[in-house]
């Protein structure tokens, strides 16, 4: 069986700067893979290039055995790739109902789009209900914390059914409590789904993560087990770019 | 998960939501005094103008929808409404003219009749054109900025340019347009004579109910889910991208839904007010037709059409009295929206719930 996604050698150049350098990047269907590196890294740059939001200037993407290079972005959510933001993006004027309701349409034909909704389809019921929304499901989302509307994302995310889930730093910002909820949000999501999560923090890594792969300056830097990874003098001397022991002691305690 | 909570209902026709009556009353009030009391009380003279700023209000309502709820600021929604208004005056003209030439042609030394002309004879064809002119025309164009990602104020600034290109492409063609005049002086419209009060009462009816239907379609466009989905587009188009959707397809076919409406526009307001023209539809009247948009309040779609009504009677009213006050005015009117009630009059109006 090939893998879900395989990225093969790609590299990005922006204006001469190599944002990728010949990345090779391999996801298997039902992994939870975690994605690190210090800032610059290119984390955030490698996950635009699998939704199609940046073109590689070099390599390939592969979803599902065929290569997606050409495809836009809308194209690849219709494949099934699903992705949140950094800064999370909901549609304040709607509520979380709607919000959910029309990430869950999406396949829908335009025509059918003409009618009202009525009531609450089941995807967006168990979106509700997976993400703890439900209570606020009639209130827009303008009024939601910066914690729900990361939840309302990821839950938007679900109700589209997709086949591989790329997270961009979901706890960023977030409180000790919320981080725990998301935790096991994810935890959740990830026993029937593909999920690839980019994250900085380390405690949250350390209780979640099981495979990762580690960025540094565009080059794949070690790929492996948190307790690989961690263990990894390589690994300790790049991250955040500071000296060995600090660093180390920032990884491991 | 720590938070309990109770499933929502998963049928497709769940618990039923209370119905919002107040909605409906009021459109079926205002269309009262619009189809019973308005006719009764006002003069033919005054019924005319009524009739020429609704017409004014079917632009607005396309406005609306585009600007308002897409995010398409749109500066040049006088196009659309020429297109409409120039294919019903053309069908006029070649009717009064008979088996002979519009007499500009013949003022102009056009020995034969242009090939452009010859179709718009058939009434069918005329209509079918104010209706398909500009959706076509719109859409081209919505097809090849949008997918550009082409927004914000490059596009307003594109919606522009084509008004004024199309003022100077009329201009030019006299012998084709009627040039600056534009065409004027009909006499019939299907069959009636369109000075006639009779006439203007029927064409200001049918101004009314054309506006109503459009009103209630655009309505049910916004509550639908597809309305949710151009709310998106409007707050987040890169969003709704990654959520599956082409933003560009929703924009398109809304600028065209937008265009329709505008060349109906135009169609209904050469028999109203007996003249369509380049100075009716270039940049000036788009913009204005834009700031009594913002004005009513362009989150709404009754706030559209109440700013264009009431910025068309403003105009008159001042014209009339303080003819040289009321450019100063309009633009002061505006200043005073934009800086005060961002939504617009309608604002003041409106539930906590839709602006919160």
């Amino acid at each position: 069986m090939t893998a879900l996604l395989e990225v093969r050698d790609v590299s990005v150049v922006f204006d001469g700067f190599r944002a990728l350098d010949g990345v090779d990047f391999t996801v298997d269907h039902g992994e939870l893979r975690f994605l690190i590196g210090p800032n610059g890294a290119g984390k955030t740059t490698l996950i635009d290039i699998i939704t199609g939001l940046t073109r590689p200037t070099t390599g390939t993407v592969s979803f599902d055995g065929s290569v997606i290079n050409g495809k836009r972005e809308h194209q690849r959510v219709r494949l099934g790739i699903g992705r949140t933001f950094q800064t999370s993006v909901v549609f304040e004027e709607l509520t979380v109902l709607e919000n959910l309701d029309l990430a869950a349409s999406f396949r829908r034909p335009l025509v059918s789009l003409l009618a009202r909704r009525k009531g609450v389809t089941e995807k967006v019921a168990e979106a509700l209900e997976t993400t703890g929304l439900g209570e606020l499901a009639k209130k827009k989302a303008g009024v939601l914390s910066h914690g729900q509307r990361q939840w309302l994302e990821i839950g938007m995310l679900i109700a589209q059914g997709p086949r591989l889930l790329l997270l961009d730093e979901p706890v960023a910002g977030m409180s000790a409590d919320e981080r725990a909820r998301t935790g096991d949000l994810l935890t959740e999501i990830a026993k029937d789904h593909t999920v690839i999560v980019i994250e900085h923090d380390m405690d949250f890594l350390r209780r979640y993560a099981s495979t990762v792969t580690v960025l540094h300056e565009g080059k794949l830097l070690i790929e492996g087990s948190v307790d690989e990874v961690r263990a990894d003098p390589r690994v300790q001397e790049v991250y955040l770019g500071r000296a060995r022991e600090e660093a180390a002691h920032d990884v491991v305690s | 998960m720590t938070a309990t909570l109770e499933k929502p209902p998963v049928t497709e026709a769940p618990v039923k939501e209370p119905r919002d009556w107040r909605g409906p009353a009021l459109f079926a009030l205002v269309a009262v005094i619009g189809l019973v009391v308005m006719p009764l009380v006002l003069e033919p003279f005054r019924l005319g103008l009524l009739a020429k700023y609704l017409t004014y209000a079917i632009v607005a309502l396309g406005i609306g929808l585009a600007w308002g709820q897409g995010g398409m600021l749109t500066l040049g929604q006088g196009v659309f409404f020429g297109l409409g208004g120039y294919a019903m005056g053309m069908h006029l003209k070649l009717n009064d003219a008979g088996d002979g030439l519009p007499d500009f042609m013949v003022w102009s030394g056009v020995e034969t009749l242009p090939a452009l002309w010859e179709p718009f004879r058939n009434p069918v064809f005329a209509i079918a054109m104010v209706v398909v002119v500009p959706g076509a025309v719109a859409w081209l164009l919505g097809t090849l900025v949008f997918r550009q990602r082409v927004r914000g104020a490059y596009f307003a600034i594109l919606t522009q340019a084509l008004a004024a290109a199309m003022v100077i492409l009329l201009v030019g063609q006299q012998g084709l347009t009627g040039g600056t005049n534009g065409l004027t002086n009909f006499f019939e419209f299907f069959g009636q004579d369109v000075a006639a009060d009779s006439t203007q009462r029927g064409l200001y009816f049918t101004v009314a109910i054309v506006l109503g239907v459009l009103f209630l379609g655009a309505w049910q466009l916004q509550r639908s889910r597809f309305g949710r989905l151009l709310l998106a587009v409007r707050d987040g188009e890169d969003r709704v991208r990654f959520l599956g959707y082409n933003p560009a397809t929703v924009k398109t076919i809304t600028f065209t839904l937008s265009a329709v409406m505008a060349g109906i526009a135009g169609a209904l307001f050469v028999p109203v007010v007996g003249i369509i023209s380049p100075a009716l539809l270039g940049v000036v009247p788009s913009l204005e037709l834009v700031v009594a948009v913002a004005v009513g309040g362009r989150f709404a779609l009754a706030g559209a059409v109440l700013g264009a009504v009431l910025m068309g009677y403003a105009k008159t009213y001042f014209s009339e009295e303080l003819p040289d006050a009321w450019l100063y005015l309009q633009g002061a009117l505006f200043i005073l929206v934009i800086g005060l009630a961002p939504k617009g009059i309608i604002g003041f109006f409106r539930r906590k719930d839709v602006t919160a």
